[in-house]
């Protein structure tokens, strides 16, 4: 990520350290939350329900003490950071400050909504969350494989419609779900294969590979579309749909329950593979393997490893786990439609980027995209002044600051992107 | 630490060569861009100048393998149209039986579908008329002119080695600036059309400058930010949009109010056709770029740029200015594409997908044409071509537009592989190393 042709990073020297400057933002919206918050809010409960609906047990807290106090806590934590505390503490208190803002805000929200809507359905929220995440967390996995061993996949976008099309196809013409599965994971697949002939065989730019590739699979999903699903929807456009799953005992704990585990295979299965692929990546022969390759194919290959073959194996594996991502779509939740991922492979990648190529950062990169995508649609329907759009926009610009080194420098592997040349 | 591979970043044989010749001029050898040269085969005795003519017919040089590359995208075409029309496909259970069936029924509806495709585009020979019979070619005109700008765009920062995606958001801050000044200034005839062109521009110059800025301080990526910005400029569209002042009022659906008549660009053959100086301006800027790349210092500087970064510092040249000089441009020629999309006749007022896929179309534009001016022109042209074809397609055939998306991105799969159109037709090597594959340069 860093190109040291044109600045080289420079070391945080003097006073002003990055955990400085973070602070200094933080204690900066600390105190825009305590005073445009805390004067906005009005003095109504804001009620955290844990619930669906109005009813049930509730979170309680006055509007204008709530967005003080949680504004306080924000700019302590930016204080904090002023002082100079130790290093390891960045990562917490980051994260305390910027929850605390996000609270001071709801609270400022709730509590400003129309008599009657003052509550916000925690559980609502969460399930939101997870199911917007969700083709996010296929689609950024995705990325991690494809990128770890050194391919750039900006086809992410053409994998997940191209699954969400060939599920909702052979779904419809089988009439069954898992025939559908397998065909997404293999429509993914063969996006993911034209990536990985012309990037490893052919040398192509894999950056302009994956914009092609992406309008190669708008064209032909369209197209398709047109002619078959729409003319024929019955035949071609009816695909079965995975049944909730409710996970015994675990469906039971309070919010995250019902939230999370009573839900479909898709968010399981996605769960899971972040798990997976984690240990894979970090724990096996397999994953210190990528990761060589990833970082310098030719030490790997001197090692033995076969790094071409390594890669066209993990970018159609990458395809297979897009294509399942794109089946989340088709095959739980909407029926097929033109151009239905709608940016989604973008703002995946964006959470590969923001996640630092790794699963779990990938996770809640993904899951904090998630969330702001709920809350404008929350924030929606209580009718707040906040347009959504700007909500929508938080994911890239957080990732244009997180790029530029604002909130902590990010890396990609070394040898992303550049194709391997044997001799 | 040093990059092992400082790739040209184009897939175009000037640069490449300036890329080798700076790094043999700074000591190092590009294995890898020597690795994909085909080799120039050994000079022979001159022979005939017919003979040289159909050597270098089948020889793999840039028209031929467009040539090529365009016939291929057209033959998968055929078989997408094939296969998903029911009827024909039902003609297939029986070939062993009648293959007349199925050769006749696929030719009908692929022949039609072409046929079609080159009368909306080129000319229509039952067309009766002056405006009928110029009709096709004032569509292609329409749908290249901003093409040419978002094509241009993604060009001029390839040359200096950095990749342009965001010439999509370029063109949509342009569209939105040179909207409302198009309908919120009263302003007489000219000069309105002026300022609006100016605002367009200015306005992608601004969405150009934010990566150029922060890959020269910080060296963020410029792919990466270039993404995010087109969705950033996207949602700002669309708040945008919805706001009391710029919202028709007669409207409840997201539509801004109409550009004023004084700022529209004017039509080029009455008002029956759609052809507008727009087309004329991507002609002069076609030409601008021409001299900027090739005649001026900035264009030499940024040519270095790309070709070698280290080699231009130790030169003397400030890469950091280039880059974000040579991205305000790419903007600002985005931006003036963009603003097209209202001050022309496609359409006058902004919707969401006021500017439709022009900007990622010029990035297959910029790719098609090899990254050089006057071959960005003659891509656009193919380009409008089959969009205005397939407007046509799509009305008399039945046949999708969204084959024209298929067509176009199979093109500049073909186009950027060459190696792999080489292969399928058994071509020669080029005499002159004419095509090379563009290598990647990674995040």
């Amino acid at each position: 990520m860093a190109v040291p042709d044109v600045a080289v990073a420079q070391v945080d020297e003097g006073f002003w350290t990055r955990t400085r400057k973070i602070g200094a933002v933080l204690l900066a919206l600390g105190v825009v939350a305590t005073v445009a918050f805390g004067a906005l809010a009005t003095d109504r409960q804001a009620r955290f329900t844990l619930s669906e609906t109005e009813g049930g047990a509730a979170l309680e807290i006055n509007g204008t003490i709530g967005a003080i106090l949680f504004g306080v806590v924000a700019a302590a934590a930016g204080v904090a950071l002023l002082a100079g505390v130790r290093k390891r503490w960045l990562t917490t208190l980051l994260g305390v400050g910027i929850v605390a803002f996000v609270l001071s805000f709801l609270c400022w929200q709730v509590s400003a909504a129309p008599e009657g809507r003052n509550f916000m359905p925690m559980v609502n929220m969460v399930r939101g969350t997870f199911i917007l995440a969700l083709p996010l967390i296929f689609g950024a996995l995705a990325g991690v494989l494809c990128e770890r061993s050194g391919v750039v996949n900006v086809a992410i976008e053409g994998q997940l419609l191209m699954g969400a099309f060939s599920g909702a196809l052979f779904g419809s013409l089988s009439g069954s779900v898992w025939v559908g599965l397998v065909a997404a994971a293999l429509g993914g697949a063969i996006i993911s294969l034209l990536l990985a002939v012309f990037a490893i065989r052919y040398l192509v730019d894999q950056v302009v590979m994956g914009i092609v590739l992406n309008l190669l699979a708008v064209g032909v999903t369209g197209f398709l579309y047109e002619r078959l699903m729409q003319t024929d929807a019955q035949t071609y456009n009816s695909a079965p749909r995975f049944s909730t799953w409710e996970i015994p005992l675990l469906s039971d704990i309070p919010v995250l329950g019902p939230a999370l585990f009573r839900s479909n295979l898709f968010l399981y299965v996605g769960l899971l593979l972040v798990l997976v692929i984690h240990i894979g990546l970090f724990r096996t022969r397999w994953g210190l393997r990528t990761r060589a390759v990833g970082e310098h194919p030719t030490a790997a290959d001197t090692l033995g490893v076969k790094v071409l073959r390594l890669r066209y194996r993990n970018v159609l594996l990458a395809g297979v786990v897009a294509g399942i991502g794109g089946a989340s779509y088709t095959l739980a939740l909407y029926s097929f439609t033109k151009n239905m991922i709608g940016g989604k492979g973008f703002i995946a990648l964006a959470a590969l980027i923001f996640g630092r190529w790794s699963p779990t950062g990938a996770l809640l990169a993904a899951l904090f995209f998630g969330f702001a995508d709920q809350l404008g649609t929350y924030l929606g329907a209580i009718g707040s002044g906040i347009p959504s759009q700007f909500l929508a926009m938080l994911p890239y610009l957080a990732t244009i600051l997180a790029v530029a080194g604002l909130v902590g420098r990010v890396r990609a592997p070394a040898a992303d992107g550049k194709p391997y040349i044997k001799g | 630490m040093t990059n092992p591979n400082p790739a040209s970043g184009s897939p175009d044989k000037e640069p490449a060569t300036e890329a080798q010749a700076a790094q043999v001029a700074a000591g190092g050898v590009d294995r890898a861009a020597t690795a994909t040269t085909p080799k120039p085969a050994p000079e022979p005795e001159r022979p005939a100048l017919g003979r040289l003519f159909l050597d270098n017919l089948w020889a793999a040089n840039t028209v031929t393998v467009t040539v090529l590359a365009v016939l291929l995208a057209m033959l998968v075409g055929a078989v997408l149209i094939i296969v998903s029309d029911p009827d024909v496909l039902a003609t297939y259970g029986y070939i062993t039986a009648r293959p007349s069936d199925a050769l006749n029924a696929s030719w009908t509806v692929v022949s039609e579908a072409y046929a079609n495709l080159f009368k909306g585009a080129i000319f229509d020979p039952e067309a009766s008329g002056f405006t009928a019979a110029l009709s096709p070619i004032s569509e292609t005109l329409t749908y290249t002119a901003p093409l040419v700008f978002t094509g241009l765009s993604v060009a001029l920062a390839f040359r200096g080695g950095l990749f342009n995606i965001g010439a999509q958001g370029q063109a949509t801050i342009g569209v939105i600036l040179a909207a409302l000044a198009g309908f919120l200034l009263p302003l007489p005839p000219v000069l309105h059309l002026l300022v609006a062109v100016i605002a367009g521009a200015a306005g992608g110059a601004l969405w150009g400058f934010i990566p150029g800025i922060l890959k020269a301080r910080t060296g963020a990526h410029e792919v990466i930010n270039t993404i995010m910005l087109n969705y950033v400029a996207l949602y700002f569209l669309s708040w945008i949009i919805i706001q009391s002042g710029v919202q028709n009022p007669n409207r409840a659906d997201a539509i801004s109010r109409p550009v004023d008549p004084s700022a529209q660009l004017p039509r080029l053959l009455g008002d029956n056709l759609r052809v507008h100086a727009g087309i004329l301006l991507a002609v002069l800027a076609t030409w601008f770029v021409a001299w900027l790349l090739n005649r001026s210092t900035f264009g030499f500087e940024l040519r270095a740029v790309g070709a070698n970064p280290n080699a231009a510092r130790t030169a003397g040249i400030s890469v950091p200015r280039t880059y974000v000089l040579m991205m305000a441009i790419a903007g600002l020629l985005a931006g003036l594409g963009g603003s097209q999309m209202v001050l022309g006749s496609t359409a006058d007022a902004l919707t969401p997908q006021v500017i439709a896929q022009i900007g990622f179309d010029g990035i297959l534009v910029a790719l098609l044409g090899r990254v050089k001016p006057w071959g960005v022109l003659l891509a656009a042209l193919l380009f409008g071509a089959l969009q205005a074809g397939g407007n046509r397609m799509q009305g008399y055939a039945g046949i999708s537009l969204e084959l024209v998306t298929v067509l176009q991105a199979l093109i500049v799969i073909f186009i950027a592989a060459p190696a792999l159109v080489k292969a399928i037709f058994q071509l020669r090597a080029a005499r002159a190393a004419r095509l090379q594959t563009s290598l990647a340069k990674g995040w």
